[in-house]
C-alpha cells in the first residue's frame, strides 16, 4: 500500500515546527542511565472520580513510575478488556470527558515537571473535541505524547501528523500482526517510543509468552532507534522483571486498575485504600523492573 | 447540502482508502490491519474471478431462492390513492431477509481465504441466522456475538442460531445491543486474528466492509430494476427502504443513484419521536468515528456514543453507513424517519391488506410509503424493499399492542 505513505513529512520539513517536548527522551536516557528498563504506568482519568484518579496519577512517579500513561474514557473501547471497560464507564458516569482530563493533566504539571504524561484512548472524543484545538490544548496542558488505539498509520492525516507539527509526540502500538513489510510503515512517523502490544489480544487478558518479547523487541528496533516498550499481560513484579529483560520499558494497566477496583466501595466510589492500593502494586512492579540491571548503552 | 460539488457518478465510491467524501475510512487497531489488507485484496480477486461469481448465482438461485419477486401491492394501493405501490420480496429469501445476500458472498469468500472460524454480530438476528446458516452449510464453526438485551427480544431467532449450530454469546458490556455486539466481535477478531473471518452485517465497519457488502447487496437494485422493467417497461419513480447500518437500503438505491430521475428515500428509525430516544443517526447525529469508519453517530458533546433506541433491534444502532453519510450530505437521498408506533400501524396495514407479515425494520419504510403515496399521481411508481419477515418480530408486537389496549 505505497498509497499509506502519501503525505508522510520528511524530517527535514519539520524544521519550523515547534519543538517535541524532551521529557520522554531525557526520562529514558535517565533509565538507560541507571542500567534499567523504564516502567511505564496507565490509569484511567476520572476512575472513580476526578480528584482520586489526579492523585493516584500524582503518586504514581514517587511509587516509580517513570512514565504515566492518562487513558481518556470512551463508551465503546473495542480493543480493551474488561478491566478498562469498566474503568471508562465509571469515570463517564461521573462526568469526565476531554477538557477534564486535560485540567487534570494541568494540575498535575503543575508540580511534576519531570514525568512525561501520554494520553492513551479512542480517536472519537479528540474528533469531537476538535483536533487543533485539542492538540493545542494538550501541549498546554503538559502533554508529552498520545497513544491512539483505533489511528493506523493508513489514518495518519487524521492526528498523527497534526500531532508531531504541534510538537506531541504519537506514540504507534506495533503488534505480532505487523510484520517487517509493514513495520516501517508503522513506525514512519512515530515518536517519543515505541509501544509494542506482546499478545494479539485486548488489554489485560492474556499473559504473554515472556520469552519471545525479547525477540520480538529485536526485530522492531532493527527498523528504529527509538526505545521500545512492552504491555499487554504484565500484572506483576516478576512479570515486569521478566519484560525488562528484553525491553526498554514496561507498561502496566489492568494490574492496577484492577488494584483500585478492588477497593471501591459497593457504589463504585473511593476509599481511603483506594490510592494506597495502586501505588503498592506499582513499587512492586518498580522493583521488579529494577531488578534487572542491563549494560549502559553505548 | 447543495453547496456541495455533485459528481458525474454516484456509483464510484469509494476511493481507495475507503472514503466516501470525508466518511468511511480504517480506523482500526493496528493488530487488525494486516487482516483488513488481506481482506481487501481477496476480495478483488474474486471480484475479478468468473468462478466466484459463478459460486454466487449458483447459490442464490438454488439456495437463497433468487431472484425475489416484484410484487404489485393492489390492495395496499388502492386503500393509499395514489402510487402504484411495487413491494420488492426480499423476506422471501432464505432465512427469511436481505441479509443472506451479503453473507453469502462473505463466506464463499472465507472459504477462498482458508478461514475456518467465522464470527459475526447481529442485531435483530437476522444476520446471526443468515451467518449461522451459511456456516452450516459449508462446515464452517460460527459464533454470534449479540447483545443481552437483544437476546432476550429476539429469542425465536436464537434458538434458530442454536439449531444451526452456532454458538450465540450474549454481550453484556455496554447497552448489550447491537453496537456493543459489535465492539465484542471486534475483541474477538483481535484476539483471533490469524484463522478468523469477521462476517459484518451491514455496511459499515473498516473498508473494504462498506463498499463490499454493498456489492454483494446490489443484487436488490439490479433485479428490480430488470422486473420494473418488464411490469411497466420503464425505470420506477421513487424508492424507499429502511436504515439501522443501511445494507438493504444501499443495496436497492445503488443501481438507480444516476437515474436522476428515481427519487430515494431512506428511512431512520425515529423510535420514540426524534426528540425523545431515537436511532437516526443521520437526522439527529453528526460526524464522528466509531466501529472503524467515520459516519454519522448519536454521541453526547464530548464524542461519547448516545444509546439509541427503536423497537425494532435491527435499527437499534447509533450510526450508519458511511456511504449514506455521504449520499445524506450530497442530496442526492432523502432521509426521514418513523416512529415505533407509526411502524407498528404499518405492520397492521400491510399485514391485513396484503397478507404478508413485514417485519418491524421494513415496517419503518412502509409507514413513510404511507405518507409519501398518497401525495403522489397515480402513475408514479414507487417501490419498497420489504427486506425481512415479521415472524421474528410476533412476540414482541403482541406484547406492544396488549400493552396498548390494556
Amino acid at each position: 500500500m505505497a498509497l499509506a505513505l502519501n503525505g508522510f513529512i520528511p524530517t527535514s520539513s519539520r524544521a519550523k515546527d515547534p519543538p517535541m517536548t524532551k521529557r520522554i527522551e531525557a526520562r529514558f536516557e535517565q533509565c538507560r542511565a541507571e542500567g534499567r528498563a523504564a516502567l511505564v504506568t496507565y490509569v484511567m482519568a476520572g476512575d472513580p472520580d476526578p480528584e482520586t484518579s489526579l492523585e493516584i496519577l500524582k503518586s504514581l512517579p514517587k511509587a516509580g513510575a517513570d512514565i504515566v500513561e492518562f487513558g481518556l474514557p470512551f463508551t465503546d473501547p473495542m480493543a480493551d478488556g474488561p478491566a478498562i471497560q469498566a474503568a471508562g464507564l465509571r469515570a463517564l458516569k461521573v462526568g469526565q470527558d476531554t477538557a477534564r482530563t486535560l485540567d487534570l493533566v494541568r494540575r498535575f504539571r503543575a508540580e511534576d515537571q519531570g514525568t512525561p504524561v501520554i494520553l492513551m484512548g479512542y480517536f472519537n472524543p479528540i474528533f469531537v473535541y476538535g483536533v487543533d484545538r485539542f492538540l493545542a490544548d494538550a501541549k498546554e496542558a503538559g502533554v508529552d505524547g498520545l497513544i491512539v488505539v483505533d489511528l493506523p498509520p493508513e489514518e495518519d492525516d487524521e492526528l498523527c501528523l497534526p500531532a508531531l507539527k504541534a510538537g506531541l509526540a504519537f506514540i504507534r502500538l506495533a503488534t505480532p500482526t505487523t510484520d517487517d513489510k509493514r513495520l516501517p510503515a508503522v513506525l514512519a512517523n512515530t515518536a517519543g517510543f515505541v509501544y509494542y502490544v506482546s499478545i494479539t489480544g485486548i488489554t489485560g487478558a492474556a499473559t504473554p509468552d515472556f520469552g519471545k518479547v525479547a525477540s520480538a523487541v529485536e526485530r522492531i528496533k532493527q527498523h528504529t532507534r527509538l526505545p521500545v516498550v512492552v504491555g499487554f499481560g504484565v500484572k506483576s513484579g516478576a512479570h515486569a522483571a521478566a519484560v525488562a529483560e528484553g525491553a526498554d520499558g514496561v507498561v502496566v494497566g489492568s494490574a492496577l486498575i484492577d488494584a483500585l477496583k478492588g477497593t471501591l466501595d459497593d457504589q463504585g466510589r473511593a476509599t481511603s485504600r483506594s490510592v494506597e492500593a495502586v501505588t503498592t502494586l506499582v513499587k512492586e512492579l518498580s522493583e521488579g523492573v529494577r531488578s534487572v540491571t542491563k549494560r549502559a548503552a553505548a | 447540502m447543495s453547496a456541495q460539488a455533485q459528481p458525474n457518478s454516484f456509483r464510484t465510491g469509494p476511493d481507495e482508502r475507503g472514503h466516501f467524501g470525508q466518511f468511511g475510512g480504517r480506523f482500526v487497531a493496528e493488530t487488525l490491519m494486516p487482516n483488513i489488507l488481506e481482506l481487501e485484496k481477496a476480495y478483488e480477486e474474486a471480484k475479478n474471478d468468473p468462478a466466484f461469481h459463478a459460486d454466487m448465482e449458483y447459490f442464490s438461485k438454488h439456495y437463497i431462492g433468487r431472484p425475489s419477486p416484484l410484487y404489485f401491492a393492489e390492495r395496499m394501493t388502492d386503500h393509499l390513492g395514489g402510487a402504484k405501490i411495487y413491494f420488492k420480496r426480499e423476506e422471501l429469501n432464505h432465512t427469511g431477509a436481505h441479509k443472506v445476500n451479503n453473507v453469502l458472498g462473505q463466506i464463499l469468500l472465507a472459504r477462498r481465504m482458508g478461514k475456518k472460524r467465522i464470527i459475526a454480530e447481529t442485531g435483530a438476528g437476522q444476520h446471526g441466522v443468515a451467518t449461522a446458516t451459511l456456516c452450516a452449510r459449508f462446515g464452517l464453526e460460527c459464533i454470534v456475538y449479540m447483545g443481552a438485551v437483544d437476546v432476550e427480544r429476539q429469542k425465536p431467532n436464537v434458538f434458530r442460531m442454536n439449531m444451526l449450530g452456532a454458538k450465540v454469546v450474549p454481550v453484556q458490556s455496554g447497552t448489550r445491543t447491537l453496537k456493543d455486539a459489535m465492539n465484542e466481535a471486534l475483541r474477538d477478531w483481535v484476539t483471533n486474528v490469524a484463522d478468523t473471518f469477521y462476517c459484518i452485517g451491514t455496511v459499515a465497519g473498516p473498508h473494504p466492509y462498506p463498499a463490499m457488502v454493498r456489492d454483494f447487496q446490489c443484487v436488490i437494485g439490479e433485479e428490480t430494476r430488470k422486473q420494473m422493467m418488464e411490469a411497466e417497461g420503464r425505470l420506477p419513480d421513487s424508492l424507499v427502504a429502511c436504515i439501522g447500518g443501511g445494507s438493504n437500503a444501499i443495496g436497492l438505491f445503488h443501481p438507480f443513484l444516476d437515474d436522476k430521475g428515481v427519487e430515494i428515500y431512506g428511512v431512520e428509525a425515529a423510535g420514540h419521536g426524534l426528540d425523545k430516544l431515537h436511532a437516526a443517526s443521520l437526522t439527529g447525529g453528526r460526524p464522528g468515528v466509531l466501529h472503524g469508519n467515520r459516519t454519522y453517530l448519536l454521541m453526547d458533546h464530548d464524542g461519547q456514543i448516545n444509546d439509541a433506541h427503536s423497537i425494532s433491534a435491527g435499527l437499534d444502532y447509533p450510526g450508519i453507513g458511511p456511504e449514506h453519510a455521504w449520499l445524506h450530505e450530497m442530496g442526492r437521498v432523502t432521509y426521514i424517519s418513523a416512529t415505533d408506533d407509526e411502524a407498528l400501524e404499518a405492520f397492521q396495514l400491510c399485514s391485513r391488506l396484503e397478507g404478508i407479515l413485514p417485519a418491524l425494520e421494513p415496517s419503518h419504510a412502509l409507514a413513510k410509503v404511507m405518507e409519501l403515496a398518497p401525495q403522489k399521481p397515480k402513475d408514479h411508481l414507487m417501490v419498497v424493499n420489504i427486506s425481512g419477515r415479521g415472524d421474528k418480530d410476533l412476540f414482541q408486537i403482541a406484547e406492544h399492542l396488549g400493552n396498548k389496549i390494556a
